[in-house]
């Protein structure tokens, strides 16, 4: 239901209206993309598309898209993929569920990645993989931070055990990349799950989360099954992770420009010692 | 045999479990027990020892053998305490320049509560960038099920070699028939969807080689698996540690189908 309101975002006029997917109260767009689409009424932070967010935390004008001719094919013939796909392009208009670029935030250059769970819940299959592993690999070799918006469904099904290869292959590119001496921060957004938290949402060198999100390994059915119990009704949102001390901060949507510009400037600043580690 | 006739025959009961391969193939054994972090995770047996001379870290995830041993070893499924003892064991083997194997053997990490409390996906995300770096050579044998990221975090390795009725896979075959078709009876089309055989693996290029299985004959089938082990770290010894993170950087960076529009 979430996916099909958000998707109707896309094709809207300006001044049409749009639906708060958790109490249903009619806004303008316009205003709701402006208030970070974080309902006035009830506060519920509605998702939010690829570049609604590279709209909200990079400086104006300077997002310039790469790797955007990258898409999935159906190479084991799986059933129903093809038809997913197709679906998945034609709703968000998107080649694939991460979009990768180069930036500016508060005029310090970065290479950001922001996953997008309209299309196909954003799990990862090849092309998701081979965009951010290309996007690591463009940042060591311009020096950049990475910021990367994770949210997944997990590893695609559909694209069997090489999907599963994309974590350890995204893997390698991070680790490159902080072995380099770079920042890579990552923010983990609604719902960040499954082989996606199982490698790169978890190896930044720090991790921000939206209040309220979805963040875990195992799906939630999975873990009640699992223990027979249920499950406190936190479990698994940012919150629970902070307090396990699992992620560095929860940031509000209305401070995350100006929480990533003051990360950014203090690693831009400090310079390398001699004999540092890295 | 079909993937489901494989993804069952790693189920049996009387097929050996990781323990079984480091007894049969590693001397000089010394388990280490252990995350110096919460505690110690009997799905994962963990030590040193000998390959022939070769001093080696040993990594296996263990079903058990026994009921008893099943319940304490919670049936194979290491949970973030286990991934966190072959982390520290894999940074020792490399802190002391020796070679690391690991036997993989799981349905997949833990997928419980107090897993997810002390960061299941954080663990097998922390293994799997630091194998990504390890400066030693890195085995993985596949020896049963594969499952998921609880079995890639063993396995970011040189070389994977895979038992001929072994299986691995993105998400289990009942996981992703319940899923897809709503319906944890198709598991046998979703078996066939998923390409989860060890000849799918080699045709992938996910593994490097089948080791033929003799479970009558257990002993001659270790020695055999020790001299593929040994001939890899032979081949793998002449590396210098920046050259094996490339070679591993190399052979994950391949992986991946798609057009380009």
């Amino acid at each position: 239901m979430f996916e099909s309101i958000i998707n109707k975002f896309k094709s809207m006029a300006p001044h049409q209206a749009v639906k708060c997917s958790a109490c249903g109260k009619e806004f303008d767009y316009a205003e709701f993309e402006k208030g970070y689409m974080i309902c006035p009424d009830c506060g519920k932070y509605n998702r939010m598309s690829a570049r609604e967010r590279i709209n909200m935390v990079t400086d104006k004008k300077s997002f310039k898209e790469l790797f955007s001719e990258y898409k999935s094919r159906d190479f084991l013939n799986f059933p129903g993929y093809a038809t997913k796909l197709e679906k998945a392009l034609e709703a968000t208009g998107e080649n694939e569920a991460v979009v990768c670029g180069l930036a500016e935030i508060g005029k310090v250059p970065v290479a950001i990645f922001v996953m997008d769970p309209r299309f196909i819940m954003a799990s990862m299959g090849s092309v998701v993989g081979e965009k951010i592993t290309l996007l690591f690999e463009a940042a060591i070799e311009r020096g950049l931070p990475v910021i990367g918006f994770t949210a997944s469904g997990g590893a695609r099904m559909q694209e069997g055990i090489i999907s599963l290869m994309q974590m350890a292959k995204v893997s390698g590119a991070v680790k490159r990349h902080s072995d380099a001496g770079l920042l890579y921060i990552t923010v983990l957004t609604d719902p960040t799950t499954g082989g996606v938290t199982a490698s790169f949402a978890m190896q930044g060198d720090i991790l921000l989360a939206e209040p309220k999100a979805l963040i875990g390994f195992a799906g939630r059915r999975v873990v009640e099954q699992t223990t027979g119990k249920a499950l406190p009704d936190n479990f698994q949102t940012a919150e629970f992770l902070l307090e396990h001390g699992f992620i560095d901060n929860i940031v509000k949507r209305d401070e995350l420009r100006d929480t990533l510009e003051n990360l950014l400037k203090i690693h831009h600043k400090s310079k390398k010692r001699k004999g540092a580690a890295v | 045999m079909t993937a489901y006739d494989r993804l069952r025959a790693t189920r049996q009961n009387h097929r050996p479990t990781g323990a079984d391969y480091v007894n049969g193939i590693f001397t000089g054994r010394v388990e280490l027990h252990g995350d110096r972090r919460f505690g110690d995770d009997d799905a994962i047996v963990g030590g040193v020892g000998f390959i022939e001379d070769i001093p080696v870290t040993f990594i296996a995830i263990d079903k058990g053998s026994d009921i008893q041993q099943r319940i304490k070893k919670n049936f194979g499924c290491p949970k973030p305490e286990g991934y966190r003892k072959a982390l520290r064991l894999m940074k020792q083997a490399e802190k002391f320049n020796r070679p690391v194997v690991c036997f993989v053997d799981t349905q997949g990490a833990y997928a419980g509560a107090e897993a997810e409390e002390r960061g299941q996906g954080e663990a097998i995300a922390e293994n799997i960038l630091e194998m990504m770096g390890l400066g030693v050579p890195c085995l993985t044998v596949i020896i049963g099920e594969g499952g998921s990221g609880g079995a890639l975090a063993l396995a970011a390795a040189d070389r994977v070699h895979i038992l001929e009725n072994a299986v691995y896979s993105v998400i289990s075959p009942e996981g992703c028939a319940s899923i897809l078709w709503k319906d944890a009876g198709k598991v046998a089309n979703a078996a066939d969807a998923l390409h989860i055989t060890a000849q799918d693996m080699v045709d992938f290029k996910v593994a490097d080689n089948i080791i033929p299985e003799n479970f009558e004959q257990f002993d001659r089938m270790c020695d055999e698996m020790r001299n593929i082990l040994v001939d890899d770290l032979k081949k793998l010894s002449k590396l210098s540690s920046d050259e094996l993170r490339d070679q591993r950087y190399k052979r994950f960076r391949r992986f991946g189908e798609f057009d380009k529009k």
